[in-house]
């Protein structure tokens, strides 16, 4: 049978249908399936060679899990390049994009760890490719070290974490939001991160653009903070025309080569950033550099450096920090969630409002840089304040010190491998009210 | 200037604080002068050339040089350099590593980087020693030797680089020294031209950590210790084991075929985009 994507749509719908899953049904299917080698679904863009086209007036819904949403978004911001190593509940990004990458020109490999995938990504983002890699925990764990390079030579680069239990090998198939800290300071030495939590379908899509274009405006390792239950809920969701969406590419340099200072301060903070075989040739290093890119000890150009790194993200505030409020204005209750935790709680805080509760949340899109002013000025009239995670207790710390006894903390957590539900949030808030 | 100066200051960085980091009599010069002899015999241009270290002495070598640098982190060289060249594939990208960082904390890295066949060179600077760490055993520390954490004598085996690389699959595979100049440059050549995976194995001296703590004497010493020792692969085909003992072999291990990854991933991205609609 000839492949094509009609034909992978209809498999799609089909093998929704219970009743298609008898024995003769199934070895039909499969047989097709090796045929087609599609198996996720309908592509919202037909391809020409190397490039996405948009089919325009064709938005349809589709049915799609956390993680396919997360290639469509690298896709369609301009996502060229991924390496990574099987983990789950991580491994659909990979699958996914070993097929669609080599369809837009792009390059798929799979690596002998999660170190070398995130190598990988930061060598090809360096030589031009927009570049991306996706884990869980444990990889995540391993990625600590070039996350750092990342951070210091300002590679752009998106690093998905599909959080898992944990610590270790923990509960591969159990949601959790343990890696909040982790994302934060999981590598060494001072830096400054940006990592982003989506909490539906089709948020995965939109922070992985986001993600892309942080990375690329501000040269830096952006990590999107994913957890299983996000990963692999299947909803129906409609994604923007490629026309619709906003993408970033990272300032390049424009002066002749022998003019350009690779790590020369500006007013973002960002410098130009030349491309590996463009005529640009400077040096690039995981040592603190000169502006020139060469390892220095001079304290006079230690501090200047470490200063740049924080700066550029911390004068960005007003861009980068991404809160939703739902229902926050006179809320007395508030909820402070993020990730699948956000989308619960929404459906608490609904629930609670029918029965005259006057609730709130504010859901964080953006963990870090922590939006420090947004929680302030939302907690600040609020009576209680909850914070649920999937964790013992790492964003209401955050809360907690933003909070400066302005108003009465609460947490709740669930560490048993199990989401958290409306019903539970939905409780304390009648509790407290 | 002797022209051979000459020609190496063509390729330095003149706006790089020098003085380098390595020792007087270290070894890593002569490596550098083989490379940039071979670069600018091949007629490379410096645009087209990533240099890509990890950490260590030898980690400090691309620094000096005017090409496309990249001194990554410790071992994980051939993990950026394989990024670089998959993302654009018409860069000559050359990877330089020290004995600890290739085969210790990089020795997965370097088994797969040779086992896809990624069209790479690596040149692996071997003195037996963690040198700028303070003269610890590495993988390449022959047993009964003596190293800052082997104080009494090294009771582990040390990896043969260059075998370790035949059986990874590497597509050239070459062994030299800093003493037998002219061959490095042979083969640090032969292992740029070669489509696929090169390796170099170059043996060197570290005098400061590792000579001194085994009284081997000074660089010049230690040269003709390299002198003595080493054997062309081609005589010792009809040397016995007994006097193969000591000794180690020199010049070309393996020069064979086997498909290259760019390549086949070039043919991949060909599959994938047969039966997709064509733009409308």
């Amino acid at each position: 049978m000839k492949p094509s994507l009609v034909s992978s749509k209809q498999q799609v719908i089909r093998s929704q249908n219970p009743e298609s899953r008898s024995d003769t049904a199934q070895g039909a299917r499969h047989k097709e399936y090796i045929g087609q080698r599609v198996s996720f679904g309908p592509e919202p863009y037909a391809f020409a060679k190397g490039e996405l086209m948009a089919r325009k007036g064709k938005k349809k819904p589709r049915l799609l899990q956390g993680n396919e949403a997360i290639v469509e978004g690298a896709l369609a911001a301009g996502c060229s390049f991924f390496a990574g190593y099987p983990i789950t509940p991580a491994s659909e990004i990979s699958e996914i994009l070993a097929y669609r990458l080599p369809q837009v020109e792009g390059t798929f490999i799979q690596m002998e760890d999660e170190i070398a995938s995130l190598g990988a990504v930061i060598g090809a983002s360096l030589a031009g490719a927009k570049s991306m890699t996706a884990t869980s925990g444990p990889g995540f764990s391993l990625m600590q070290e070039n996350l750092g390079f990342a951070c210091v030579a300002e590679v752009p680069c998106v690093i998905v974490n599909v959080m898992r239990g944990g610590p270790s090998t923990g509960l591969p198939t159990n949601p959790s939001q343990g890696d909040v800290m982790q994302a934060r300071w999981g590598t060494h030495g001072d830096h400054p991160i940006i990592v982003l939590a989506p909490s539906t379908v089709r948020d995965s899509f939109d922070i992985t653009v986001k993600a892309f274009n942080f990375s690329e405006r501000y040269r830096t390792p952006v990590i999107v903070l994913s957890d299983e239950v996000v990963a692999h809920t299947r909803e129906t969701v409609v994604l923007p025309d490629p026309d619709e969406i906003e993408v970033l590419d990272r300032i390049r340099p424009s002066m002749p080569p022998e003019w350009y200072i690779p790590y020369e301060d500006t007013s973002s903070g960002v410098p130009a950033m030349g491309i590996f075989g463009d005529g640009y040739r400077y040096h690039v290093t995981g040592l603190i550099h000169d502006i020139r890119g060469f390892p220095t000890a001079r304290t006079d150009e230690i501090e200047p450096f470490m200063r740049r790194l924080f700066r550029k993200i911390n004068q960005s505030f007003h861009d980068i920090q991404i809160v939703n409020h739902f229902m926050t204005e006179d809320a007395e209750l508030i909820v402070i969630a993020y990730g699948s935790v956000a989308r619960s709680a929404r459906r608490a805080v609904l629930d609670a409002r029918d029965k005259g509760v006057k609730a709130g949340l504010l859901h964080l899109v953006t963990l870090y840089p922590f939006p420090r002013r947004d929680v302030m000025a939302t907690i600040r009239d609020a009576r209680v304040v909850l914070v649920p995670e999937m964790n013992m207790g790492q964003i209401s710390r955050e809360v907690k010190r933003v909070n400066e006894g302005m108003s009465q903390v609460a947490t709740l957590n669930r560490i048993d491998g199990c989401m958290i539900t409306p019903q539970e949030i939905y409780d304390w808030l009648i509790k407290e009210a | 200037m002797a022209e051979i100066t000459k020609l190496v200051h063509k390729y330095l960085r003149h706006d790089k604080k020098f003085p380098h980091v390595w020792c007087p009599g270290c070894g890593n010069g002569i490596v550098l002068g083989a490379m940039i002899r071979a670069i600018d015999r091949l007629a490379y241009r410096k645009d087209d050339i990533v240099m890509v270290s990890g950490i260590g002495c030898s980690g400090r070598l691309p620094v000096y040089v005017d090409f496309n640098t990249l001194h990554t982190t410790h071992g994980r060289a051939l993990t950026f350099a394989t990024g670089v060249k998959l993302a654009k594939p018409e860069l000559k990208v050359i990877v330089v590593m020290g004995d600890g960082d290739a085969t210790a904390i990089g020795g997965n890295h370097f088994i797969h980087a040779a086992r896809r066949n990624i069209n790479l060179t690596a040149i692996i600077i071997n003195n037996n020693i963690y040198g700028m760490t303070g003269g610890q055993y590495s993988p390449t520390t022959p047993y009964g030797m003596k190293a800052s954490t082997a104080p009494y004598r090294n009771i582990e085996h040390a990896f043969n680089i260059a075998e370790l690389a035949v059986t990874a699959g590497a597509v050239f595979v070459g062994r030299g020294t800093v003493y037998h100049a002219r061959l490095l440059d042979k083969l640090i050549e032969k292992a740029f031209v070669k489509r696929g995976f090169g390796v170099v194995e170059v043996i060197t001296h570290c005098h400061t950590q590792y000579g001194r703590r085994n009284r081997m004497g000074d660089a010049v010493a230690m040269m003709k210790w390299q002198k003595e020792h080493a054997v062309r692969v081609e005589k010792s085909a009809d040397m016995s084991e007994e006097e193969l003992r000591d000794k180690f072999t020199i010049g070309v291990l393996v020069d064979r075929e086997l498909p290259i990854y760019t390549e086949q991933y070039a043919l991949v991205r060909e599959q994938a985009t047969e039966n997709l609609p064509r733009s409308h």
